[in-house]
């Protein structure tokens, strides 16, 4: 394996885990959004009660990414920062907007719905704008005419393979994060809340996978080299689907190890976070070795050896010092009991 | 308007906002610190209602800083692509760290916050040092970057290549700790200074020698302690700072100090604006020799001034002015801390004059005005280049055009968080007051951080 290869690993790594931590992240802020006026079922509750802690971390991911991508391929983040200036300028008001009023939902009690709803509706675009990215790297919307990488937005805009990346985005933002917060409200023993959360998992999860097949459908059309050569890995697409169907498999049939309770949110969570792994995989290995087609490639894009050498040895070391700290974390809020069971209606906000 | 200035004025603007926060969120935490280890002295319950108060302050502000400061980074790709191709390559480590400091800081605030009644008290403490050293690494990291902006280490550079690069060299750049040390230090004291305007004021409009008025007597005493300590080394550290300036980067210091003659026996100008027509600081206070003084430790130090310089490598020389109110500012708060120990401690005076504790209030907005005029000074100073004799401004900015329109969406952004995020901080206090959570905290069974309402 070449360092850059090894690099544009650990690339995809930072994208994946940000991509499912910021799905849960953004889909419980708009579940606490939708639910917000029936409190009996707790479903409000449930996602604040996983998001006040976690929200802090996850937009740390989004920096760990952006800080990976000009570190590792400082030449790919030139065309990148040029050519997303615009989607990436409104994602950032976008996110300023939902994570301030995130925070201030949770203060300002009285003033909580009206806030709730500026930082649901604001957070469930971000996905959708933030996988637009994906497209726009597929080099079909960029124009070098004036001799430097410009985004046609129009083109952008009329492109049906975009609006596909962009309801993929968003629905399996919704699919995710009801599948985590079905098991989260599980775990807590909040039985209605996992109703209605399993519920939402079983109706976006087919939609999600539609929306995916819509993706390859318009890719066939708009992205001809890309399509073909993730139809090379055909075999590991239908492993990806197979995962998919263990999924749904864990959300309708009845629990083997709760009598009188459907559904095993955990196995299902597990076998979708493998559904996503693969099918990003090879959709990650067929866009190599361009990052953004046709122009920057990871060689040529790639950072000098000896600040890549720095960099590696820190992300060993900076992961290992953290590591503790996340189990700990992870300790106190996704496996304490007395957290997740927390009897005052009033509880975890800030 | 040209698209380079309308990407200043963003970057700018986005950066003048943000570190209102982030110098709060770096400063606030020693300040909750300080207080959790009094109450471990004294066991005085009033002052972990004061790290539960300023707990809530600083969860509140986080809820603007964070998203300032993944704009501000991310903005720098967006806006400077130039400049971050070469940071990535050649000083890629600060950044690096930074992130590591910043999961610190998010995973042990979540839990100081949302586990504080399920961890034991050290535990609480131990979170907390991590919360403040995440917050202080993270301040120190990104003004690694700047300083490298201003003393390029690290790397050769050759026909417009980046060669022989070094990345640990690049980290260790001359004036890395200097600067560092000096927006640390000036955080301490905006931290120190913005809970004593507030605890001064609550003095005011509460009656002498009543409980309330005590509890804030309290607050302000810490601040006024910390805030002394770390506004005095912010002095020292400032002065190395500006001999640092001499030695690598004459034309900023020239320019700082509107001196336009190289010379020995430079004399020091205090206040004014600097007159280009004239080539003298107009309304300054002059002091003979103290200049050189200053630069090197003697009066025959030769300090070198703009016109051995070719003007279009001028910084802008408005920067006399900023910098002088910086200094004038940090002088103050120095005065303002000596005489409100020494009232207190020395005089034995349980009441401040109402003159003093109105010039309190000013205190913490000074403050931050300070380390707006410092920031502005320091990065203004090094125009026209982005990375010192390197990579100009120009040659870094996105090519893109039209500007102005994001520029117009991302200052209303800026005011709709400023307004509301003060309209939150007010409503949140006015709803829990000091003696709700006086009383939340003596009865062990109902949570006292987490509440709140």
């Amino acid at each position: 394996m070449t360092d850059a290869l090894i690099a544009i690993t650990v690339l995809w790594g930072f994208v994946f885990i940000y991509a499912v931590m910021a799905t849960m992240d953004f889909g419980a802020g708009f579940w606490s959004m939708v639910y917000f006026n029936r409190e009996k079922t707790k479903a409000t509750n449930i996602a604040n009660r996983y998001l006040s802690p976690t929200w802090e971390v996850t937009n740390t991911f989004i920096v760990a990414l952006v800080v990976a991508v000009y570190s590792l391929f400082p030449t790919a983040a030139y065309t990148l920062g040029t050519i997303l200036l615009i989607p990436g300028s409104i994602i950032l008001l976008l996110l300023a907007l939902r994570s301030a009023f995130l925070v201030f939902s949770n203060i300002a009690a009285e003033y909580r719905k009206p806030l709730t709803y500026i930082s649901g509706i604001t957070g469930i675009l971000i996905p959708g704008l933030l996988i637009s990215v994906l497209p726009i790297t597929h080099g079909q919307f960029i124009d070098y005419s004036t001799g430097f990488a410009q985004l046609d937005l129009q083109k952008l805009f009329a492109s049906p393979n975009v609006y596909a990346f962009i309801g993929f985005g968003i629905t399996s933002t919704l699919f995710l994060s009801s599948l985590l917060l079905a098991d989260y409200s599980k775990v807590s023993k909040e039985m209605e809340a996992y109703r209605v959360y399993l519920r939402d998992a079983m109706i976006f999860g087919p939609v999600s996978l539609i929306m995916a097949f819509l993706i390859m459908y318009t890719l066939k059309i708009e992205v001809a080299w890309l399509y073909d050569r993730m139809m090379e890995d055909l075999s590991l697409l239908l492993v990806s689907l197979l995962f998919f169907l263990i999924g749904g498999a864990g959300l309708f049939l009845p629990s083997f190890f709760e009598k009188g309770i459907r559904g095993m949110p955990r196995i299902s969570m597990v076998a979708v976070t493998a559904q996503y792994l693969i099918a990003s995989y090879v959709y990650g290995k067929s866009h190599l070795p361009y990052i953004v087609y046709p122009s920057v490639t990871i060689e040529a894009a790639f950072t000098d050896p000896n600040s890549f050498r720095a960099v590696f040895i820190t992300y060993i070391v900076g992961f290992a010092i953290l590591f503790p700290g996340f189990i700990y974390f992870w300790s106190l809020f996704m496996h304490d009991k007395r957290y997740l069971q927390h009897k005052n209606p009033k509880e975890g906000t800030r | 308007m040209n698209d380079i200035f309308i990407a200043r004025s963003l970057f700018g603007t986005t950066m003048a906002f943000h570190i209102i926060f982030a110098t709060i969120g770096v400063g606030l935490p020693l300040m909750i610190l300080t207080a959790e280890l009094t109450y471990q002295k004294t066991k005085n319950l009033e002052y972990v209602v004061m790290a539960k108060r300023w707990t809530k302050a600083f969860a509140v502000l986080l809820g603007v800083g964070i998203p300032t400061g993944t704009i501000a980074g991310v903005q720098l790709s967006l806006l400077w692509p130039g400049f971050m191709e070469v940071i990535g390559r050649v000083m890629p480590l600060p950044f690096q760290i930074e992130i590591y400091a910043f999961f610190i800081e998010a995973l042990f605030m979540s839990i100081y916050v949302y586990a504080a009644e399920r961890i034991a008290p050290w535990m609480r403490i131990a979170s907390l040092i991590l919360v403040a050293l995440g917050a202080l690494a993270s301040a120190v990291l990104i003004t690694n970057v700047h300083a490298f902006q201003g003393t390029p280490a690290g790397f050769r550079y050759e026909d417009g290549k980046f060669v022989d690069i070094d990345p640990w060299a690049a980290f260790f750049n001359p004036s890395f700790f200097v600067t560092a040390m000096h927006v640390a230090l000036s955080a301490y004291v905006v931290g120190a200074f913005v809970v004593a305007s507030v605890a001064a004021f609550k003095m005011l409009k509460n009656k002498y020698g009543s409980k309330l008025y005590h509890f804030h007597q309290k607050a302000l005493m810490i601040s006024l302690i910390v805030g002394g300590i770390a506004s005095f080394l912010t002095a020292i550290n400032g002065h190395a700072a500006a001999q640092y300036l001499h030695e690598y980067q004459p034309e900023k210091l020239a320019a700082a100090e509107g001196l336009f003659e190289t010379q020995s026996h430079a004399p020091l100008a205090i206040g004014g604006f600097t007159d280009r027509e004239t080539e003298s600081v107009k309304w300054a206070i002059e002091i003979p020799w103290a200049l050189s003084f200053l630069a090197g430790n003697s009066f025959d130090t030769v300090v070198v001034g703009l016109n051995d310089f070719p003007e279009e490598f001028w910084p802008p020389l408005f920067v006399h002015t900023l910098f002088n109110a910086m200094v004038g500012i940090g002088s103050l708060l120095i005065l303002i801390a000596i005489f409100g120990i020494l009232w207190k401690r020395l005089l034995k005076k349980d009441r401040f004059p109402k003159a003093f504790l109105w010039l309190l209030v000013a205190s913490g907005p000074l403050a931050v005005a300070a380390i707006e005029f410092g920031w502005i000074f320091a990065c203004t100073g090094r125009q026209p280049w982005v990375i010192y004799r390197i990579l100009s401004t120009a040659q870094a900015a996105t090519t893109a055009t039209d500007l102005g329109i994001l520029f117009i969406l991302f200052v209303g952004v800026y005011i709709i968080l400023a307004i509301s995020v003060v309209f939150v901080l007010l409503y949140y206090f006015r709803k829990n007051t000091v003696l709700d959570d006086l009383q939340r905290a003596e009865e062990k069974s109902v949570p006292l951080f987490s509440s709140n309402s």
